[in-house]
């Protein structure tokens, strides 16, 4: 096999393997996280008098979330909220929102 | 360079293994034609997402009216606390932002064999996938009192936001100290399960402030309330005492229009203002084009996609379906199917895998008082066992106690709502 199409193949599978875990996590990260714009609003920023989500930094977020659904943080719904999440699908939300810059 | 067909075939497999993971790895076919009608809570936000999420894809919403008016928060008119210009929005941005082709006519046919949508200006769209979000019908046949037009400008339900609304507060304005203002619920499920008994506050914060020797009687058809029940029966009694009486098991099945009279199974109840809300079913539309599968009332669909389970080709959102499990006929709910429909219709346009796993949220907020509020909150998963969406244990939940925090909140919540519908 000469070099070109070694590197032809590398870059096509590369380019697959990119994607392929990106394009689902990201359509699965966005499902989600379109479960909380009807509050926070579309893209997570709101229209005001609850919090914008949009770019924060991921870790604030899980941190903020994990600690909502601990009882740690004090709130009126977002416990109720985060106890219906598990820890991967808080992941992929502030991820997704943590984007929204 | 070149590349062996056989070694292209090799890495195409793996192409092929993705694309069954619900993965397009090749361009986005290009568009499809999406109609969906209802631009309410369910469709207006079906339309922005789908355009919003794949641009590529036409969409057209078909409402009738001119204007959003929210039926949420609208109790809060009978208050005085809102005004209906407060609950009201545009469709002008789902189209200049958008992209979304509105139509403001009226659907008289839907034909599931051709996809063609038909209106009453003679307004014919093709579709692919056609979203249908129509809300409720009031079913007044039930009640035998209320079969003429002039019964029912005066029995108002004020139960879809608008003149009603404005109408009910003349009623209650007008009406004298010492009056009694009473409401008839029918039985579940109904459009909005708290919605009656908030609108019970709102009428007697309103009484305690403007004619307190007044009454307010709840004629509930339920065995007992059925959003809130702790939270509702405490403040009626602790901030409106000796005001609010609650009924149940209080079938309304007549009434008198021309004397405000109730008429329940074994009792007469007159009021000086008798407002009703009549039992309901999913709207004309739906009925008319076969997509009822239960009771007669409401459309069976597959949680995964909101795909009726009985047409093909046609999605439901919002209060026409039939709902799952400790799933409220609310707008925040219509709103949340819609997105998970969104991203169905846009993978079955492109052929590709419906998300298996699905998540809704509910918020429903209450005012008891001018500022005060309650909210009872769930989070739904899709069980593949059950094939139906399922509360997840130990998340949702209501308030410990009316505060006016989540009153700033509730008003918060219409306005990113709202906006995330037509904004």
């Amino acid at each position: 096999m000469n070099i070109d199409r070694l590197v032809a193949l590398a870059v096509l599978g590369w380019a697959m393997l990119a994607a392929w875990p990106a394009q689902a996590a990201d359509n699965t990260a966005r499902s989600l996280a379109a479960t909380c714009t009807g509050c926070h609003g579309t893209n997570g920023v709101s229209a005001g008098g609850i919090p914008t989500i949009a770019g924060l930094e991921q870790a604030r977020i899980v941190t903020l979330l994990q600690e909502f659904r601990d009882g740690k943080r004090p709130s009126t719904v977002m416990q109720q909220h985060a106890k219906g999440y598990t820890d991967e699908q808080i992941e992929l939300i502030a991820a997704w929102f943590a984007a929204r810059k | 360079m070149s590349i062996s067909r056989r070694e292209f075939l090799k890495w195409s497999s793996a192409a092929g293994a993705s694309a069954a993971a619900g993965v397009s790895l090749r361009a986005r076919a290009a568009g499809g034609r999406v109609v969906v009608i209802g631009g309410g809570f369910g469709g207006a936000t079906a339309a922005k997402y789908i355009s919003m999420w794949a641009p590529e894809v036409r969409v057209t919403l078909i409402e009738r009216n001119r204007e959003f008016i929210s039926c949420p928060l609208s109790n809060r008119v009978l208050a005085g606390q809102m005004t209906l210009q407060d609950l009201t929005r545009g469709y002008g941005a789902l189209s200049a932002k958008y992209g979304v082709d509105v139509l403001h006519e009226e659907v008289t046919q839907i034909d599931p064999e051709r996809r063609i949508v038909e209106t009453t200006r003679g307004t014919s769209v093709g579709y692919d996938r056609l979203i249908v979000s129509p809300g409720i019908d009031l079913l007044f046949d039930e009640i035998p009192g209320l079969n003429s037009a002039e019964a029912r400008a005066k029995i108002l339900h004020a139960w879809k936001a608008g003149p009603q609304t404005i109408a009910l507060r003349k009623q209650l304005e007008a009406m004298p100290d010492g009056g009694v203002y009473a409401i008839c619920i029918p039985k579940a499920p109904y459009r909005c399960p708290p919605g009656p008994y908030e609108r019970a506050c709102q009428v007697a914060w309103y009484f305690k402030n403007a004619k307190p020797k007044s009454k307010v009687l709840i004629l509930d058809a339920n065995e007992k309330v059925i959003s809130k029940e702790g939270l509702f029966t405490k403040a009626w009694k602790e901030m409106y005492p000796g005001m609010v009486e609650y009924r149940p098991n209080s079938t309304l099945v007549d009434v008198d229009a021309s004397s405000n009279t109730a008429k329940l199974e074994f009792e007469d109840v007159k009021a000086d203002v008798l407002n009703v809300v009549p039992p309901q079913r999913a709207a004309d539309i739906a009925m008319k084009t076969g997509l009822i599968t239960a009771n007669n009332k409401w459309c069976g669909v597959d949680y995964r996609s909101f795909e009726s389970t009985v047409r093909n080709n046609i999605h439901v959102l919002g209060d026409a379906i039939v709902a799952a499990p400790l799933m409220p006929k609310s707008g925040h709910m219509a709103n949340q199917h819609a997105k998970v429909c969104a991203a169905a219709v846009i993978e079955l346009l492109d052929g590709g895998q419906v998300n298996p796993n699905p998540m809704l949220t509910n918020t429903c907020y209450s005012f008891v008082s001018a500022k005060d509020v309650i909210h009872v909150a769930s989070v739904h998963k899709y069980d593949p066992e059950k094939k139906t969406l399922v509360t997840v244990q130990g998340a949702g939940g209501v308030s410990s106690a009316p505060n006016e925090m989540e009153g700033s909140f509730a008003e918060a919540w219409g306005r990113n709502i709202w906006a995330d519908m037509l904004g």
